[in-house]
């Protein structure tokens, strides 16, 4: 093994962990109870006993407070996060979270109140999520903003579902929903929820949309075209005007998934290349914490047209102060209890103020100077599928390596002990061998060296060495999973008898 | 290079159909098979539901993506593969035998005309390859 070629990363000791189950002595607490100064009462005396249970609490783990801080302690050293290095993982934009969002968020006033606080009791937060609403209108270029949707997927439906009332509305609902073989996978999932049947567009050789062929399928049954822009091959739309022409000459309207959008923040608006209705990856584009951190939230941005249709309640303003206006007879009801993630949209809240117009579109130059310094820096070791102008992420292939067997997967698996975070794999389908990089504004140039030369690197050891690639990853705490028998045969849960399964 | 058995015939989407009188069994090659990887999950239509040539008729799921499977003929579903359920690797063993997906009886035996030889799917292979 060629350990002197890895620069960033080395192995270390740790510790082995067992679940807290196994770990569990009978009688051991983390706690104390002072001494009973009131008459002691039979448990059976205060409740009825069909709802105590008489168990005794079998199976709970008993454990000392050292035994809990340890374990999870030691199981946050195996693991990999945007503290720990670089995250490449493409279409997630797994940027750094500002620790200010944070401290922001856990204002008491902010973290303790009650989501059924009255409004005259809640101006501070009603006030964020109003200011939040008009920051989000001025960066998509759109008439109004709903912050309720918890995820991006969630903003796709509630979008959808409003085009749909919008068009009932008009006397019908229409068919179909146009989306290029490019797309997330959850764009034709939401368009079927909502009732339309999917007609797939193919994407042009520089990766971008056909646009004969969607004026050939262009027509009164379509409801909407969904795009992603830039695309998930990180293609900007060139006719993205063009497009949006297209679709509206026959009724129908854009909706443009905001996956993407750190490549756009600040330098341009939707709503100025005709954009109806688009939501925001707040966990994405604004920084909130994401994956295990989460949760997300999905804020969905309409035209005036569309503005009726908006989940209610709104954040209305009037002489009284703000106030939650449910009368919306158009609405398309609510989409999420109370007001969404709030304590997300506190962060993404402070994350646009602390960095200003300015800042924001310094942000978006450099997601999408990064990647096109990785871009440039390896297109002569790895094939770019559809090369050409790139936003803020680089799709690269394994074309090159299949030939000493190695494929996207493996190349990914030796990333891990290189000291990076696998990329995207696989994704988005129309490329073989997809491995999708987006390093986003996080990255500094001395981080991306070090990715740039560790790709290099395993292109050497493809060639060389093929096996210690088809193995990897060899320095992390548990090595190759068989991904497959986890398909096929899961085991979802831990039972006292099931391990030596 | 891919096994394409020549009695089959094939579609651009990858699939093969065995026609038998009015009948027809249905699969995805070896080429599909091969693409997609371990398969892990496989959903099939009930008995008796009816398609359109071109339709959407379920999807496999892989390792690496979940793929929809569309009907190479339209017609009513006789018969699905249960084994599937518990054995997707049926799929990636022996994609044209015991990875078989449904059987169909053919509403229009015209359409039977459009779908291509062995030969000519060989040829479309080639083609995508080198694009």
């Amino acid at each position: 093994m060629s350990k002197d070629r890895i620069k960033k990363a080395t192995s270390h000791v740790v510790q082995n962990e067992g679940l807290l189950f196994e770990e569990s002595r009978p009688g051991r607490v983390g706690y104390s109870i002072p001494a009973l100064d009131v008459p002691e009462r039979r448990d059976d005396e205060l409740i009825e006993r069909r709802f105590l249970r008489d168990d005794d609490l079998e199976g709970m783990p008993e454990l000392s407070e050292v035994d809990v801080i340890r374990h999870f302690t030691r199981l946050s050293t195996w693991n990999y996060g945007v503290d720990t290095g670089m995250y490449p993982l493409g279409s997630c934009t797994m940027k750094y979270n500002p620790r200010i969002n944070e401290r922001v968020a856990r204002i008491e006033g902010f973290a303790n109140l009650h989501p059924l606080t009255p409004a005259p009791l809640a101006q501070g937060a009603l006030e964020v999520i109003s200011r939040l609403e008009e920051c989000l209108a001025a960066i998509t270029g759109l008439a109004a903003v709903t912050l309720q949707p918890a995820a991006g997927a969630q903003g796709e439906l509630t979008g959808i579902a409003m085009i749909r009332s919008a068009l009932t509305s008009r006397g019908n609902p229409r068919k179909k929903v146009l989306i290029p073989d490019s797309a997330h996978g959850t764009n034709p999932a939401s368009a079927v929820i909502c009732g339309y049947t999917v007609e797939t567009i193919p994407s042009r050789e520089d990766g971008t949309t056909d646009l004969e062929a969607l004026s050939k399928v262009m027509n009164e049954d379509v409801a909407a075209l969904m795009l992603t822009n830039p695309n998930t091959l990180g293609k900007f739309e060139e006719n993205i005007e063009e497009i949006c022409r297209i679709v509206h000459s026959s009724g129908g309207f854009v909706y443009m998934d905001g996956a993407n959008m750190n490549a756009l923040v600040g330098v341009t608006k939707p709503a100025r290349f005709g954009i109806d209705v688009m939501h925001l990856n707040l966990h994405k584009t604004f920084s909130t914490p994401h994956g295990g951190g989460g949760p997300g939230a999905g804020p969905v941005a309409v035209t005036e047209e569309l503005e009726p249709f908006l989940p209610f309640p709104r954040v209305v303003k009037t002489e009284e102060g703000l106030t939650l206006d449910f009368n919306r007879p158009k609405s398309i009801g609510r989409v999420r209890a109370y007001f969404g993630n709030f304590g997300v949209l506190v962060r993404a809240l402070s994350y646009i103020l602390t960095h200003g117009d300015a800042g924001l579109r310094e942000a978006t130059e450099t997601a999408v100077l990064n990647a096109n310094y990785i871009a440039h820096h390896l297109i002569d070791t790895y094939e770019i599928a559809y090369p050409g102008a790139l936003m803020h992420e680089v799709v690269f292939s394994d074309k090159r390596q299949k030939k000493f067997g190695v494929t996207n997967a493996d190349i990914a698996k030796r990333l891990i002990d290189y000291g990076f975070y696998p990329p995207t794999m696989s994704f988005p389908l129309i490329v073989q061998g997809a491995l999708m990089v987006e390093p986003t504004e996080t990255e500094s140039r001395e981080e991306l060296d070090l990715f740039i030369e560790a790709m290099r690197s395993i292109n050497d050891e493809a060639a060389e060495d093929p096996d210690t690639l088809k193995n990897a990853p060899h320095t992390t705490k548990v090595g190759r999973l068989d991904e497959v028998a986890a398909a096929r045969k899961p085991v979802l849960r831990w039972r006292r008898n099931n391990l030596a399964e | 290079m891919a096994n394409t058995p020549e009695e089959l015939s094939y579609t651009k989407d990858h699939e093969w159909v065995r026609v038998k009188g009015d009948s027809a069994t249905i699969g995805i090659t070896d080429h599909a098979q091969n693409q997609l990887g371990d398969v892990v999950y496989v959903e099939l239509p009930k008995v008796g539901e009816k398609f359109e040539s071109g339709e959407p008729f379920g999807s496999v799921e892989s390792v690496k993506a979940v793929s929809e499977i569309y009907m190479p003929l339209g017609g009513e579903v006789t018969e699905m593969n249960a084994a599937l359920a518990d054995s997707p690797e049926l799929v990636n063993e022996d994609p044209y035998g015991k990875g078989w997906m449904i059987e169909l009886k053919i509403a229009d035996s015209s359409e039977i005309d459009g779908l291509l030889s062995a030969a000519e799917y060989e040829d479309y292979l080639k083609e995508e390859a080198s694009e």
